[in-house]
């Protein structure tokens, strides 16, 4: 189980990202971040496997204050922390399967890393793991030979490499379709609940998260303004997240599209007359 | 109801804004480049003495020579390609851990600077110079030109290797670093495939620019080919000096070549 205590992040330019942030996630439970661009969304999770670090505040990880290890033990803490970023950042130049092991890099000594001799139950785990996510056949290309979709499946097998006890996942779906954004939250929602793991998932899509989260919490300028059911996302709400704006029309995804038609057609038409 | 727009639109100056500095400072240049150009002091006599010479050099180049001197232009080429090629794979060697301590996104601090240190005085000091080093050190022969090509091996590539690391892709090392992978572990699964084409390009490319560097060495006494060609034009053989120089062209025309390919290779 996670729970964060009054973290607070200040960067050296005296920006403040995080003020006072504090909930709990617990097993199983997945929590969908949102709010607008710079809220600190991705300082909060990178705060929380201290790739960024936290300014005060603690980070109790079961009953371990991540905020406050030392280097040896931060990395142990972390193996235990998976995390799927936005551009996958898979290491393009490796193999698939490199890319999942290296999963077990906090697990395994340099020399058995380095001459990729890992063993056996962590071979077996990642072929399961590819198996999984539908990538079998494709353990042997390189990363940077996948599309969008296979490459988060990837990053996603690799996180799930490292036996997790918690998923930190960072705009999983900003680089992809929306038909591969809803089978990738998809597959992230069923393996949180085939596990009962705990994840974190900073999403710029309120749609998206609405539909697959079972709790959102709402970020504005650092703070927390909203922590309920994705249903308590009232219009009131996501004005108070967002600022103004009309979230009817968001919600009805047609109805954008057509405005936003209609409103290229006017454009192309006074373009016309000015000609 | 349309407003005049301008017809007219000029590229306003960049630079310097006055009008009038502007034209000193041109003014001010010329002339300058014109006293200079008359101060160098020119030997007429001397000049046409020197293209009667570079009329048998030509002449010499025309008929290379690669017969009368063989032994000693096969000796010295020899000795060039051993050096050339050893003090590459030395220098690449050393190179790497110092390029990665350069690094300021994977090194702390004080490692950055020793390395940074060690590289900006490989660069510093020019071949010809630090080969005068060593052959004083050393005495005649291809260790002193060995040294110096292995030293200036390690200031280029540490340099280049360094400034490739720091332009990585950031995403990849963090998701390693997530994954709570050791330095050691971070440097080989996020750093090395990223910069693993481009080093191999530049020790390719190091090792043609140390060829022609060992041309250049021998010539103050660091053995090898340069040796042979020194000795050659001091004799006024310049059908040797000819043949010399037109192995040299091929060889360096050789490796640019397949470096090139090479490198298309490994990308």
């Amino acid at each position: 189980m996670l729970r964060i205590d009054g973290l607070t992040k200040t960067y050296k330019t005296g920006d403040k990202a995080l003020s006072d942030v504090s909930f709990e996630a617990p097993k199983g439970q997945v929590i969908g971040l949102i709010g607008p661009s710079g809220a600190g969304k991705s300082t909060l999770i990178r705060c929380i496997n201290r790739l960024v670090e936290p300014s005060s505040g603690a980070v109790w990880l079961n009953d371990i204050n991540l905020a406050a290890l030392r280097t040896g033990e931060l990395r142990r803490a972390r193996r235990r922390i998976g995390m799927i970023f936005q551009e996958y950042a898979l290491v393009e130049r490796l193999t698939v399967m490199e890319n999942v092991l290296s999963g077990r890099l906090g697990y395994v000594g340099f020399w058995r890393s380095f001459t990729r001799r890992y063993p056996g139950a962590d071979i077996a785990n990642a072929y399961r793991l590819l198996d999984r996510v539908g990538l079998m056949a494709h353990a042997d290309k390189r990363a940077d030979a996948l599309s969008g979709g296979q490459r988060q499946r990837v990053g996603i097998a690799r996180a799930l490499a490292q036996d997790p006890e918690l998923l930190l996942i960072d705009e999983p779906t900003a680089s992809l379709d929306p038909k591969t954004s809803r089978q990738i939250m998809r597959l992230i929602v069923e393996i949180c609940r085939e596990r009962d793991l705990p994840a974190i998932i900073n999403i710029h899509d309120v749609v998206l998260a609405q539909q697959f989260s079972d709790r959102i919490i709402g970020l504005q300028s650092g703070r927390m303004v909203f922590d309920g059911p994705p249903s308590g996302l009232t219009e009131a709400v996501l004005t108070q997240i967002y600022g103004e704006e009309d979230w009817t029309a968001m919600r009805q995804g047609a109805s954008e599209d057509a405005e936003a038609e209609a409103e290229e057609k006017a454009q192309a038409e006074k373009m016309l007359r000015a000609l | 109801m349309s407003t005049a727009y301008p017809t007219t639109w000029r590229k306003p100056p960049q630079m310097i804004q006055s009008r009038g500095w502007r034209i000193a400072l041109a003014v001010g240049a010329i002339a300058y480049l014109v006293l200079a150009v008359g101060s160098v002091e020119v030997n007429w006599a001397r000049v046409i003495a020197g293209m009667e010479r570079a009329q048998r050099f030509i002449a010499g180049f025309l008929q290379p020579d690669f017969t009368t001197r063989w032994r000693d232009i096969s000796n010295g080429l020899m000795e060039s390609l051993t050096m050339t090629f050893t003090s590459t794979v030395v220098g690449v060697l050393i190179s790497i851990p110092i390029g990665v301590g350069a690094a300021r996104n994977v090194a702390p601090a004080w490692v950055y600077y020793i390395c940074r240190s060690i590289i900006a005085a490989s660069r510093a000091l020019q071949e010809i110079i630090v080969a005068i080093f060593f052959v004083a050190l050393f005495g005649f022969g291809a260790f002193a030109g060995f040294l110096t090509l292995t030293f200036a091996t390690i200031g280029f590539i540490g340099k280049l290797l360094a400034e490739d690391i720091e332009d990585i892709d950031e995403a990849q090392a963090e998701a390693i670093r997530a994954t709570g992978a050791s330095w050691l572990q971070l440097i080989n699964y996020a750093i090395q495939p990223q910069v693993m084409p481009r080093l191999i390009g530049l020790s390719l490319y190091r090792l043609d620019i140390n060829f022609r560097e060992s041309a250049v060495i021998g010539i103050v006494g660091a053995g090898g080919i340069g040796a042979a060609l020194s000795t050659s034009l001091s004799r006024y053989e310049y059908s040797s000096a000819g043949a010399i120089l037109l192995i040299i062209i091929a060889i360096v025309m050789v490796a640019e070549y397949s470096s090139g390919y090479l490198r298309k290779w490994v990308k």
